[in-house]
């Protein structure tokens, strides 16, 4: 339970970092919150020559409202996400997600970038950030470069950040009015990691879905869109069993996965039951009732 | 490396290693053993202690992250040898039994009263969800809790 021995730099700048890492290559490891980096290097399952923490680049740590966009550093915190005016104002579909990751001492210390990067299966911002259509915006030696939500998760604990890159932030674009959110996960209880989630963003336009956008998590090895149920729900009613029946997808064409706290039948159930629910949710609270 | 670490108001110059956990360094470095180290894994909330004022998994940590900052313990709380109310009213209120959980669960609470998050018992059980203890149940302690909620507010 004791780390290898590493070295440790915290970079007072951005083109530092991306030196160091540049200079150790694959024996450099970046920590931001340390609430998935940490738990691998107690069980020496990470073993970096070099840990180059972020923490003194402040400018990572910023949300900002830029015109009809968020833009949220990589290294702010769940909490700093949750309680952001700025997010809970223009995309509250943050707020809510970031309110439902693990615990109050997680949420004061991971980083929404450190998540992203992590890209653990049953992570909870995956999800938002499909439903959002986020940008990631990555910084490395050859300079910046952007990567959509649906092209950033590649596989189990696996994503588009290349080792060298930085994850410096996330841009979001204020969702199409008016718009109905929610997040629902079923979270396997001693970890707080989802089984399942859902995260949906809608917009709506009188007694229909105008648009819906979906991101599901927990159930295959990376969050992924649900095409079918979106384009089931566009342009349907708003009642229960309509939405019912478009959420019945939610998991097809997907190789679910199976562990010792949910079997593949039961997650893809989930996939479904989940997503509907979400849907029903951000329709009553944008309308008021449950149709 | 050498850090320097505000603990309980006093600031602490180590070398230290960089893979030594906060916890360890509280426990084996400064001596302060009040921080428990349960489960080790980042699950059992027993390693909380308050870095700049925000309640943190000590075990999850790692002392040179630390460098700078202000880390209060559970000695750290009591002030001219009166306990702080939180700490008076988990023994009021019978919040403890074993004592193993109680320095953790405190200080995870102290963050949540002085976050306003303390409203009404679902959010004190939502908000000491990071905090695991064994024998009591919880409901003495969501007591007390509230009560230290009550009256600092
Ligand atoms: C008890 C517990 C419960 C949890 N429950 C949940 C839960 O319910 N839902 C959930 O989603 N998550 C949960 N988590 C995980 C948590 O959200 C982590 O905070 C998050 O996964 C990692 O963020 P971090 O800032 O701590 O990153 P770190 O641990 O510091 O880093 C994680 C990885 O990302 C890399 N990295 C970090 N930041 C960057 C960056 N800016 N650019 C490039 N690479 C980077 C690191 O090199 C490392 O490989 C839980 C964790 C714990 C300990
Ligand atoms: S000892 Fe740190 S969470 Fe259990
Ligand atoms: S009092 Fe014994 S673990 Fe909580």
């Amino acid at each position: 339970m004791i780390p290898t021995s590493f070295d440790y730099v915290a970079p007072e700048s951005l083109d530092e970092a991306v030196a160091l890492l540049q200079k150790h290559g694959d024996d450099a490891k970046v920590l931001t919150g340390g609430q998935s980096l940490i738990p691998l290097l107690r069980l020496r399952l990470a073993r970096p020559g070099v840990v180059v923490d972020l923490r003194k680049l402040s400018d990572l740590g910023r949300i900002e409202s830029a015109g009809e966009a968020l833009e949220i550093g990589a290294a702010a915190t769940h909490a700093e996400v949750m309680n952001s005016a700025a997010a809970l104002e223009k995309c509250p579909l943050l707020s809510e997600t970031a309110g439902e990751i693990g615990d109050v001492q997680v949420r004061n210390t991971g980083t929404i970038g450190g998540s992203l990067v992590h890209a653990d299966p049953a992570a909870d911002w995956p999800a938002a950030m499909l439903a959002l259509g986020a940008t990631m915006v990555l910084s490395g030696p050859q300079g910046e470069r952007a990567v959509a939500a649906e092209d950033f998760f590649v596989g189990l604990l696996e994503s588009a950040a290349q080792p060298g890159e930085i994850l410096t932030g996330i841009r979001v674009t204020v969702p199409r009015q008016p718009a109905a959110r929610a997040y629902r996960k079923l979270a396997q209880s001693a970890s707080g990691f989802a089984l399942a989630g859902a995260a949906v963003q809608l917009a709506l336009d009188g007694d229909t879905i105008a648009e819906a956008r979906i991101g599901i998590t927990g159930v295959a090895e990376h969050a992924y869109r649900p095409r079918e149920v979106e384009a089931a729900l566009t342009g349907g009613a708003l009642d229960a069993s309509s939405v019912e029946t478009a959420c019945a997808s939610a998991a097809e064409g997907v190789e679910v996965l199976e562990d010792i706290h949910a079997g593949a039948a039961y997650r893809g159930h989930l996939a479904s039951v989940l997503t509907k629910r979400a849907v029903l949710a951000a329709i009553e609270r944008a309308h008021g009732h449950a149709s | 490396m050498e850090i320097t670490v505000s603990v309980n108001g006093k600031p602490e110059r180590r070398d230290v290693e960089p893979r030594l956990l906060l916890c360890y360094f509280l426990r084996d470095v400064l001596g302060l053993t009040g921080t428990h180290v349960g489960c080790e894994t980042s699950l059992c909330g027993a390693c909380t202690v308050l870095v700049d004022g925000k309640a943190v998994k000590s075990c999850t940590r790692l002392a040179v992250q630390c460098d700078g900052q202000e880390v209060t313990t559970i000695e750290g709380l009591a002030r001219n040898g009166e306990l702080h109310p939180m700490q008076a009213a988990f023994r009021e209120h019978h919040g403890l039994q074993c004592g193993f959980c109680t320095p953790g669960m405190i200080l995870a609470a102290v963050d949540l009263v002085d976050s306003g998050e303390a409203r009404d018992e679902t959010a004190v059980r939502h908000g000491l969800e990071g905090n695991l203890c064994r024998c009591t149940g919880y409901q003495n302690i969501v007591t007390a809790v509230l009560e230290a909620a009550g009256s600092s507010s």
